[in-house]
């Protein structure tokens, strides 16, 4: 399935319809999409809670492994977009507009909106300054939502009533969201799979490897950047619609800039620049946390070091492992 | 006016403070090209070590003292087991083993010294308040805090601009091949470097200490502020830092002091109530952002870049 996929990986050496990768990528989805009959046989829900937010989170994993995968625009921001995308919904919940025809689009445009004006900003920069500054105004936006007291301030926001779709998708029915939020993750995957193998795609990965010869040939390399910019954000911005139903709950929290940090580490856990990197690394990095919490009440003492061995040792991700590669 | 000046104060004391923070990261970055995350927790460390050295021995300036070197060996140690392997690495890699390394200090804090905070006292000398101005007083512990910063700044600088190790450091940022190909040992400097950093977010660390609370996480935000600064002064700038951590404890403190009760002026009071505290959190990040538009490189961009 995921051969078909992306094209341009086909070609790459050690592709083949039976290698590990595939084969792993493709047992994974399968797992995936059985949870809900697992929950079903069982009665037991807390898997497929859990696995709604890996779902939600894989999908601001994608839209970041876009502009840093296949960009190599480090944005050390993207929890923003969540807290752009959950609050739309969570303000115009609490205004009494519930239509999710209304809040979702509203969270992609907010959030599109915002990575405009931050990425004609920041995009005039690169490397470290360009981590830096899309981290700071990440941060400039979580103290915004601090300071909306009508809105929860510190505190955050309940919402009491999830995005409604007309009787037609009901997202209280925990099996509907979940296979919902797993259609708009496979959804993105397709998109980026699209958009990387297009002519902007390839233009967006010149731009990566030699800014300055792609711009030399002709292309503007701003413009593009900036594009992929936009689209990462508004994905990103869904993904935070999602998130805000799926906890009925929004505050600054959800965008601190430790949780920009936790998307990083989901995409270079799994992958840069795989399709499916950052959904493996979000499985990973998530139930990672989770079993580490059950297992002693320190779970950062061994996850911390974990992540510092991944940037050392591991070149690729778990992708790369699978592959066989590592760094010498 | 009496609020004014009390406001302008606090805001040279923040000031102060991110550029102890920003010098060390600056310092880092600029020489070894190395993007830390972790930079908030020796803060953290410093702060923590000072609470433990002032309950064992009774003194704030003996804790200060050995927090201030605990905080330089802690850093020296960090740099030889985990940063080492990072130089010459991809930011990427930098952003998520030093981010793994904030987490992983995070936990060690709360494993050794518990999740509650804790309190450093000041000597009772400290609680009182000086008159500057008539009729204006002001605690003397801030005033101390804005001097004995602007002393380790002094410091920092006659370091930097008049002994060999300064020199070293300078050469080694603007080549450190050529550093280490005239029998430079590059590695030791490197560790020095990031020992001189941890010391100086340590010494910040022990110095806000008795303000705040010292607690878990509380190099994170701060951290940010300083990349502010980094951003604002020019990468690799001391210089820069230093007059951009001023600029940006200043705007910080009165922009959240002053500027609901302006914007009551121009706009109804109840929606100057709403706006004020977001408009006022976001004042300098609009500062970054006219500084990106005009100078993408900052004020003092750094010669070698």
């Amino acid at each position: 399935m995921s051969a078909s996929l992306d094209p341009s990986l086909d070609a790459a050496p050690g592709w083949s319809a039976l290698s590990p990768r595939t084969v792993f990528t493709a047992a994974l989805l399968a797992i995936i999409a059985l949870f809900p009959v697992y929950s079903m046989v069982t009665g037991d829900t807390f898997v497929l809670t859990l696995f709604t937010r890996v779902l939600i989170l894989a999908i601001g994993a994608v839209s970041l492994n876009l502009i840093m995968g296949y960009g190599g625009m480090v944005s050390f921001g993207h929890a923003a977009y969540l807290g752009i995308g959950g609050y739309a919904v969570g303000i115009l919940a609490k205004e009494g507009v519930n239509a999710g025809l209304v809040q979702w689009p509203v969270a992609i445009a907010a959030s599109a909106l915002y990575a405009l004006v931050v990425g004609a900003l920041s995009l005039r920069t690169r490397g470290v300054y360009f981590i830096m500054i899309t981290l700071a105004f990440a941060q400039m936006i979580y103290y915004v939502s601090i300071g909306l007291d009508r809105y929860g301030g510190d505190d955050g926001l309940t919402i009491y009533k999830r995005s409604q779709f007309g009787g037609i998708i009901d997202l209280n029915n925990k099996t509907v969201f979940y296979y919902l939020c797993f259609a708009l993750l496979l959804a993105s995957i397709y998109l980026v799979s699209r958009l990387v193998n297009s002519r902007f795609g390839l233009a967006i990965r010149g731009t990566r490897s030699n800014e300055g010869r792609m711009r030399a040939i002709g292309f503007p390399t701003f413009r593009y950047k900036l594009v992929c910019f936009v689209i990462a954000g508004a994905m990103c911005g869904l993904a935070g619609a999602l998130l805000a139903n799926y906890t009925n709950f929004i505050s600054p929290a959800m965008m601190h800039w430790t949780r920009s940090g936790d998307l990083i580490v989901m995409v270079v856990l799994g992958g840069l620049g795989s399709l499916f990197g950052p959904l493996i690394g979000a499985v990973t990095f998530l139930l990672l946390e989770e079993g580490l919490s059950r297992f002693t009440e320190y779970p950062d003492l061994i996850l911390g070091p974990v992540l510092l061995l991944v940037a050392i040792y591991v070149h690729g991700g778990i992708q790369g492992l699978l592959e066989g590669r590592r760094r010498g | 006016m009496l609020y004014f000046i009390e406001q302008c104060l606090n805001g040279a004391q923040l000031g102060m403070l991110l550029f102890l923070l920003a010098a060390g990261l600056t310092l880092v970055f600029g020489i070894m090209d190395l993007v830390n995350l972790a930079h908030g927790s020796l803060y953290m460390l410093g702060a923590y070590f000072a609470a433990t050295f002032a309950t064992l021995t009774g003194s704030f300036v003996l804790a200060l003292v050995l927090a201030v070197v605990a905080s330089l060996i802690a850093g020296m140690v960090l740099e030889v087991i985990a940063i080492r392997p990072l130089y010459g690495r991809d930011h990427l890699d930098h952003v998520l083993g030093t981010f793994g390394l904030l987490l992983f200090f995070n936990e060690l804090v709360r494993l050794i010294w518990g999740p509650a905070g804790r309190t450093l006292a000041l000597p009772l000398q400290m609680l009182t308040a000086v008159k500057i101005m008539p009729g204006i007083y002001y605690p003397t512990y801030r005033l101390v805090i804005i001097l004995a910063t602007l002393a380790v700044a002094a410091l920092l600088y006659a370091v930097v601009m008049r002994t060999r190790l300064g020199m070293l450091i300078r050469a080694g940022a603007s080549n450190r091949e050529m550093v280490g190909a005239l029998g430079i040992n590059i590695k030791l400097l490197y560790t020095l470097v990031f020992g001189l950093g941890a010391a100086l977010a340590g010494f910040a660390g022990v110095m806000q200490a008795p303000i705040l609370t010292v607690q878990i996480g509380m190099g994170e935000n701060i951290l940010i502020l300083a990349f502010v600064v980094i951003i604002i002064g020019g990468i690799g700038s001391i210089r820069g830092a230093f007059v951009a951590a001023i600029i940006v404890g200043l705007i910080d403190t009165v922009g959240r002091a002053f500027l609901p009760d302006i914007l009551r002026l121009m706009i109804s009071p109840s929606a100057a109530q709403t706006l004020g505290p977001s408009l006022s959190a976001m004042s300098i990040y609009m500062l970054m952002a006219a500084i990106l538009v005009f100078r993408p490189e900052g004020l003092f961009p750094a010669a070698s870049r």
